[in-house]
């Protein structure tokens, strides 16, 4: 289901949350909501839900206009972070819950639920757990039972807000993956909500960032990372040392600092260098190595311009001992914004 | 996956005696000791002490005293009046509670505050009061007598008075509970198509269960041993509206000690049974938890 977000705004008294966001997400792919705590993620997340609604503009599920229709009218799965399990249902239950309250014709056999409910556990590695009650599992496997709640009824959205938040970082990157698999597994739409760069980066097909209830940019993690549009982008995904300086001429300077800015106007202005776009060049700025600290393949180098700024560099591991005491690097890449 | 098999608890090396775990909560033994003691001066002996003097009879004459027709007509209107009233405050006290938590509206501390009044106030004043409202000509009994309901006087009577005593036990029990149900499970339940009713009835009155159950047990407890507020709207007729309480009473003030521990022998004996009962209800019913 193609979902189609129109100039939605949304007001908390007279607060904004929500300011003139526009996004059209394809069927079947995977969309991340990032963006700092407070830019509106979750506010956008429940207006597509439909357990929010917006005070103007529209939301269309393929050619439908649902704007105003009920969370229960959408089939839209909604996975909560703290996971919002049904406590006194066995794992089973809570799965065949919104196939269970179904009526009529539209309900499926018992049998066709006790399948449908075995399939998904089986999708989601909890098979044999579906006797259990929500309080003998661990958060990992909460959060799976659910997700394959959220799946049961064949959503034509899976939405997740923060789903991986409670859970620590190991659990944490099995999910991801898992979400990952889930998804390609049942080609479902679905759009996450999460405020980590890394599992946005790693885990979506297209990543839209918002601040302070806008978004900012939509794309490929590539191009995200690598042509942000503006500084807030820039400074939020991925790793970038930051400098404040002037633009004169089609050049940045910050101090010592000093590189190309082609096509930005004279003035104020900010620049980034991501630190593994910052390389040896006798040509280059001279700064002093403080420490190194390998992690695996690469190593992080920390150093100190004359002017005292603290300048972050990335380098393989392999390279890391020419990384000591005074050297000069330069950037063969940055990102210059006007102040 | 891994990393959640590997954070599973060890299993326990060597099995300690029961009661003897080792624990990093401290004060079992302190605890445990003050509280058997205590229930023991408070409790334990006194009953004792009222099986020890029903025991003075002999069978013929326990089961004389214990099981006489006025008797069996005291346990029925005791049990039976107390159980009604606690259900109807079973079903009255989830909707007061509803409102309470659920909404914001003028005068709500102090409906907060009338909930508790029957905690506080001397039980024969409830009586008296309700006795007089509900009296054929008191202001509310005046509009049931031309319906032929006779609401004071009566089991009727007593009903209401102990519907009276125990509304606070399920409101009190029920609330924070209620409280804490999150609005995230109401939520997850529309989201996968349930409606309104079918969130409460399967969501919200289920995770209510346990604690609705223990408040019911105490409204129930409490209508069983209530007596200064039903003596006055009861009527006390024998065999007709007469409780248990009454009877043990009035055995007292005809000097006939062990007939009065006699009665309170049964009243003690079935009351614990139900308790027992209800706990283990409850139990069954906090498995999830
Ligand atoms: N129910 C609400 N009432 C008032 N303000 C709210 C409510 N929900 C969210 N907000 C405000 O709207 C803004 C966006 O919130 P939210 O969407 O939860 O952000 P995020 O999920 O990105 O952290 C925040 O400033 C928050 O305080
Ligand atoms: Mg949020």
């Amino acid at each position: 289901m193609t979902i189609s977000i129109r100039s939605v705004e949304k007001k908390f008294g007279r607060y904004p949350a929500l300011n003139h966001v526009d996004l059209e997400i394809a069927d079947g792919e995977l969309v991340a909501l990032l963006g700092p705590s407070g830019s509106g993620k979750t506010t956008l997340l429940r207006t597509i839900a439909g357990l929010e609604f917006p005070d103007a503009g529209q939301v269309l599920f393929g050619a439908e206009d649902v704007t105003f229709a009920s969370a229960a009218a959408r089939r839209v799965g909604f996975v909560f972070q703290q996971y919002a399990l049904f406590k006194h249902m066995t794992v089973a239950k809570n799965i065949a819950f919104g196939l269970d309250v179904r009526k009529g014709a539209e309900k499926p056999s018992k049998a066709e639920i006790a399948k449908r409910v075995d399939d998904l556990l089986k999708l989601v590695e909890l098979d044999g757990l579906g006797s259990r009650y929500p309080s003998q599992l661990s958060g990992g496997q909460r959060q799976r039972v659910a997700l394959s709640r959220a799946l049961a009824v064949q959503p034509s959205v899976l939405l997740l807000d923060e789903p991986f938040g409670a859970l620590d970082a190991t659990v944490r990157r099995s999910l991801r993956k898992e979400l990952r698999r889930v998804h390609d597994a049942t080609g479902v739409t679905t759009i996450f909500v999460t405020h980590d760069q890394e599992e946005a980066l790693e885990l979506a097909d297209r990543v839209a960032i918002l601040n302070a209830g806008r978004i900012e940019q939509i794309g490929t993690p590539h191009e995200v990372h690598d042509n942000p549009v503006s500084p807030f982008v820039c400074g939020f995904v991925g790793e970038a040392n930051r400098f404040e300086g002037t633009v004169s001429g089609g050049r940045f300077t910050s101090g010592a600092v000093s590189f190309g800015a082609n096509g930005v106007r004279d003035g104020a202005a900010v620049g980034f260098v991501r630190p593994h776009d910052l390389v040896l060049d006798d040509g280059g700025l001279e700064v002093r190595v403080d420490r190194v600290h390998v992690q695996g393949a690469l190593a992080s180098v920390s150093a100190r311009a004359a002017d005292g700024h603290h300048i972050e560099i990335t380098t393989s591991r392999a390279d890391a001992p020419r990384f000591s005491g005074a050297i000069k690097v330069a950037p063969r890449m940055s990102h210059v914004y006007p102040a | 996956m891994t990393a959640e098999t590997l954070s599973a608890p060890p299993s326990t090396p060597a099995r300690r005696p029961l009661f003897r775990r080792r624990s990093a909560i401290p004060g079992f033994g302190v605890t445990l000791g003050v509280t058997l003691t205590i229930l023991s001066l408070i409790v334990l002996i006194p009953l004792a002490a009222v099986a020890i003097k029903a025991a003075t009879l002999s069978p013929s004459q326990f089961v004389a005293a214990a099981f006489s027709e006025r008797a069996w007509a005291a346990y029925r209107l005791t049990f039976g009046a107390a159980f009604v009233a606690a259900v109807i405050n079973g079903l009255f006290g989830v909707l007061t509670t509803w409102a309470l938590v659920r909404y914001e509206f003028p005068g709500k501390t102090v409906i907060n505050a009338l909930v508790d009044l029957p905690f506080a106030l001397p039980t024969a004043v409830a009586g008296i009061a309700l006795a007089t409202l509900y009296a054929p000509n008191g202001w509310i009994g005046q509009f049931l007598t031309p319906l032929g309901i006779k609401a004071a006087y009566n089991p009727i009577g007593v009903t209401i008075a102990l519907i009276f005593i125990g509304l606070p036990f399920v409101v009190r029990t029920i609330e924070p509970v209620m409280r804490d149900l999150s609005a995230d499970v109401e939520e997850a339940a529309a989201s996968l198509g349930a409606g309104r009713l079918a969130t409460i009835w399967r969501i919200i009155l289920p995770a209510l269960g346990p604690a609705w159950l223990t408040g019911f047990a105490l409204a129930f407890a409490r209508g069983v041993g209530e007596y200064g507020s039903v003596i006055f709207i009861a009527g006390n007729m024998p065999y007709k509206s007469e409780i248990a309480p009454l009877l043990i009473i009035i055995q007292l003030e005809q000097f006939e000690y062990a007939n009065a521990a006699a009665i309170a022998v049964v009243m003690l004996g079935v009351s614990f049974l139900m308790l027992l009962l209800i706990n283990a209800i409850q139990a069954w019913s906090r498995r999830f938890v």
